[in-house]
């Protein structure tokens, strides 16, 4: 299958303006007609409801969550990214475009991150309209601060809850839809499978969490809006119930799986504390605004340092390496999470790891402290460092944190068009469950950016030509596929509910997470990824014969939920292995150990691995076929990433 | 590890909302301080799993206090003992060795009990539908710099808008009333120029709603304030009563 990603013609500027003259419309008295279903209700998710639904288009809207409110881009902490230019320091699309495109490292699409930095000023226009209370000077108009991999302050920000407040809005705007009947919401629901009608997704098949009835839903066109599998690690900065089983169940309906391996390791999490861990919270970049990074400077001193003989305040600043701020004069502490996030690694590595695991580097505030006033700083990041202090029982105003890596965004998602469509037709993806703008590496505060893009500027007008096209005809939900497809469903619910060996689901969860950590984290080489991929292939077989799944289908039933979860993600770890093989250079997050410089930073092999990877199912145990788009650069250099 | 504690717990347990609920003790060895008050549910949930008994049902979901899923009922206080912080912020050097910990889920008609500790807070949901919004479609709106906000009104704002739902203040009062939650959304809107046009019907739209819900009513104890984990401020509620007030007074006008 040859794939098309259907980037229009035409010089960069212009393609998106054109692109939406030449889409078709829906007429307003034939939208009501047309049933969208929107699975997931994060930024993505709700905006596209509400959006659609404003239109006048039926819209049926699904989460797992008691209330679409707490889809975890509630956890955004640190901004959204907009070319606004109102700070005057030189911002414009084209340098949003430019910062993206090379914060990714080259492995995104320039006609996709052009239109998400082209529209990133109608988002924030739209936030403000919907009462979204962004931070303000005191001159009454909206404070921009700094992000990682950009040399302008760009970034809109409402204390250290960004992702809180802009989810309110697209759900204030979806509860304005669910008053006027336009979208009918069911929460504590989760999708289960795509039903395809003729190669066409034309309804889902999902669980009600409270009953466990299972039901059937028909649409003209299917938005999965269900986020990243971050979580395949066990330990991530995602929630607990993030998962990937939407995604994968396209998948293995015919939507191509693109660039797995491209997982964003966040530099500013607060480190692990034991094997109990369920989860790692984020401590936002913005911090790395006023936080400065640093290790003792020999591993003497770490050794003192990590058994507590001497404490971190007492390092003279000779004995502190500012590792970062050497390495990279031009960007500071403020180089992309991939940079930073290896250079941690590194310094741990070489045995300069902090706090009494050794597995930890500082972010220090003294010298903002005592440069605007404590006041000033807990004004900034008030509820990040409360936050910390609750976590770990240390006070952040009045030590460093400590701070290490952790999963946190998921470049890799379902192969999309410039539509947004996925190989499979009437199925959309948006958001992170997507793969499209963030190539190899997301740059800070461009999560939210992307998710709210598609779902208020992007899917509004792309559906409407799909759905132009294919007609509004009613839905025939006696098509044999609904049935076909819900027995399926039901089939595997009942051969998890009859496994009772002796392995507790989380336990297999925890030996995934640790397989993928080890072989596909920070650094992965063609050894370690070849034993990855057979201890997951025995984890899975293991599963299936060992596992404990608990109760009936018939009620609320949390052990149901969490091993089709985990079974999912378990086949997904394979395919992120698959991936990182074939791509032998590195990039961005995907660092491969053996493709680098003499400095040690990521070497990209452009002749070779330029192209965007999508991986099609092709049955239960096979190996997956491997599809190539071609990446063209037709408006920026590619170069090796410089942040010196 | 030394620290660690042994704890007992006694757990509220209910099957679904159609079948009498009652407390089970368990044992829960070996806690590390470390833990969060979910982890250390984690721990004991994996024991019950292993000998194939029910594991306790919770609400949770981002562990880090913003997404307003966890709750649960600990020793008798909303979010456990400590000010300002949800469940899953509270960590277990909170408790000390040989303690036994009671937990509960929210009590409130409003919030019937699913299963165990997770409730339907769905009510929520539904007054939020009758008018926490502003009237706007996408697109078509002003430049965001085009109206200035006094910093001090958007910082007010935002401390309203800091609410996370989870229902505490409902747990917390003697007569389960919402009045801190709904009061929370209609005086973020009701502060900021954006939200005007609307701002009295939807005061109105919103109350008639959570009465409609079966919620209480509020007699100023307080206990919704103190209890916040995002410590919004009673006086909110004084501000949606001036509003709801206005909004009943001038009928033809709202």
């Amino acid at each position: 299958m040859k794939l098309d990603a259907k980037i229009p013609e035409g010089p960069l500027a212009e393609k998106w303006s054109k692109h939406k003259f030449n889409l078709k419309l829906v007429n307003p008295s034939n939208k009501r007609k047309y049933t969208v279903i929107v699975v997931g209700t994060g930024l993505a998710g709700s905006s596209a409801a509400a959006s659609l639904a404003e239109l006048g288009y039926n819209v049926k809207a699904f989460c797992y969550q008691d209330s679409p409110r707490r889809a975890h881009s509630i956890a955004a902490q640190g901004g959204i990214n907009a070319a606004k230019n109102y700070r005057n320091d030189g911002d414009s699309v084209q340098r949003l475009f430019y910062d993206t495109i090379k914060g990714g490292d080259y492995r995104a699409r320039e006609g996709n991150v052009y239109r998400l930095a082209e529209v990133s000023v109608n988002i924030i226009d739209q936030c403000v309209a919907q009462g979204v209370p962004f931070a303000r000077e005191y001159g009454g108009l909206l404070d921009n601060r700094s992000f990682g991999g950009a040399q302008v302050s760009r970034t809109f920000y409402a204390r250290g809850q960004t992702g809180q407040q802009l989810l309110l809005g697209a759900y204030s705007a979806l509860n304005r839809q669910i008053h006027e009947g336009k979208v009918e919401m069911f929460s504590r629901h989760e999708m289960l499978d795509v039903v395809t009608v003729d190669g066409k997704a034309q309804g889902i098949i999902a669980r009600n969490l409270v009953t466990g009835e299972i039901e059937t839903h028909a649409a003209h066109a299917v938005l999965l809006c269900t986020g990243g599998y971050g979580n395949v690690y066990y330990l991530s900065t995602n929630a607990m119930g993030c998962n990937v089983t939407a995604a994968w169940r396209a998948h293995k309906r015919g939507a191509f799986f693109s660039n797995p391996c491209f997982t964003q390791i966040h530099p500013t999490c607060i480190p692990v504390s034991g094997d109990h861990q369920s989860k790692l919270t984020l401590m936002s970049e913005s911090l790395r605004n006023d936080g400065r990074v640093w290790v003792p400077k020999t591993k003497e001193l770490a050794a003192q340092l990590r058994e507590g003989k001497i404490k971190a305040t007492e390092l003279k600043e000779d004995e502190r390496d500012y590792f970062l701020e050497r390495k990279y004069p031009s960007f500071g502490n403020l180089v992309p999470r991939d940079v930073a996030s290896r250079n941690a690694k590194e310094m741990v590595d070489e045995g300069k790891g902090v706090g009494t695991s050794g597995v930890a580097v500082y972010l220090d505030f003294a010298d903002a402290i005592s440069r605007l006033g404590e006041d000033a700083v807990r004004a900034k990041y008030g509820n990040l460092f409360d936050m910390y202090y609750q976590i770990t029982d240390e006070n952040p105003y009045k030590q460093p944190m400590r701070i290490y890596p952790a999963v946190h965004y998921t470049m890799g998602g379902l192969w999309v068009d410039y539509n947004l469509q996925t190989t499979v037709p009437g199925l959309y993806a948006l958001g992170e469950a997507n793969f499209s703008d963030h190539g190899a590496n997301r740059l800070g505060a461009s999560a939210l950016m992307q998710g709210l893009a598609d779902g208020y500027f992007v899917i509004p007008y792309t559906l409407g030509d799909y759905l132009a096209t294919i007609g509004p005809k009613a839905i025939d939900v006696k098509h044999p596929a609904f049935t076909e497809t819900k027995k399926a469903v039901e089939e595997r619910l009942q051969k998890l509910l009859s496994l009772k060996g002796n392995k507790t689901v989380d336990e297999y969860h925890r030996e995934l997470g640790k397989i993928m950590w080890e072989y596909c984290g920070m650094s992965r080489s063609e050894e370690g990824l070849k034993k990855a991929k057979k201890l997951i292939q025995d984890l899975k077989t293991d599963f299936w014969k060992n596992a404990i799944v608990l109760g009936t289908n018939e009620e609320f039933n949390m052990s149901l939920e969490k091993a089709g979860r985990v079974a999912d993600f378990i086949e997904l770890g394979e395919l992120m292995i698959d991936d990182a093989l074939d791509r032998n250079e590195s990039c961005g997050g995907h660092f491969r150990v053996e493709s680098q410089t003499e400095e040690g930073e990521a070497l990209r092999d452009d002749e070779k691995f330029a192209y965007v990877a999508a991986w099609q199912y092709t049955g239960e145990n096979k190996p997956e076929a491997l599809h190539k788009e071609d990446l063209k650069f037709e408006n920026v250099k590619l170069s090796q990433r410089s942040y010196k | 590890m030394s620290g660690n504690m042994n704890l007992t717990l006694k757990v509220w347990r209910q099957p679904n909302g159609n079948t009498k609920g009652t407390f089970v003790s368990y044992p829960a060895p070996g806690i590390s301080p470390d833990m969060s008050f979910l982890e250390m549910l984690d721990v004991v949930n994996e024991g019950l799993v292993k000998k194939g008994e029910d594991p306790i049902h919770f609400d949770h979901d981002c562990r880090e206090g913003i997404c307003g899923m966890c709750s649960l009922h600990i020793n008798g206080r909303p979010h456990g003992p400590k000010q300002a912080i949800t469940t899953c912020q509270l960590h277990m050097r909170s408790f000390h060795d040989g303690e036994t910990i009671v937990i509960e889920p929210w009590r409130a008609s409003a919030f019937p009990v699913i299963k165990d500790l997770a409730v339907d807070r769905s009510a929520f949901d539904r007054i939020q539908h009758a008018g926490g919004f502003v009237s706007v479609n996408t697109g078509g709106v002003p430049d965001a710099n085009a109206i200035a906000i006094p910093k001090p009104v958007a910082d007010e704002a935002f401390n309203s808008a800091t609410c996370i739902g989870c229902g505490a203040c409902v747990a917390a009062c003697k007569n389960a009333s919402a009045m801190l939650f709904v009061s929370a959304k209609v005086s973020q809107l009701a502060l900021l120029p954006q939200g005007q046009p609307e701002r009295y019907q939807r005061a109105q739209a919103m109350v008639n709603q959570m009465d409609t819900e079966g919620f209480g009513s509020c007699t100023n104890t307080g206990a919704c304030e103190a209890e916040c984990p995002k410590e919004i401020k009673i006086t909110n509620i004084a501000r949606m009563n001036r509003d709801y007030f206005t909004a009943n007074f001038f009928k033809e006008e709202a």
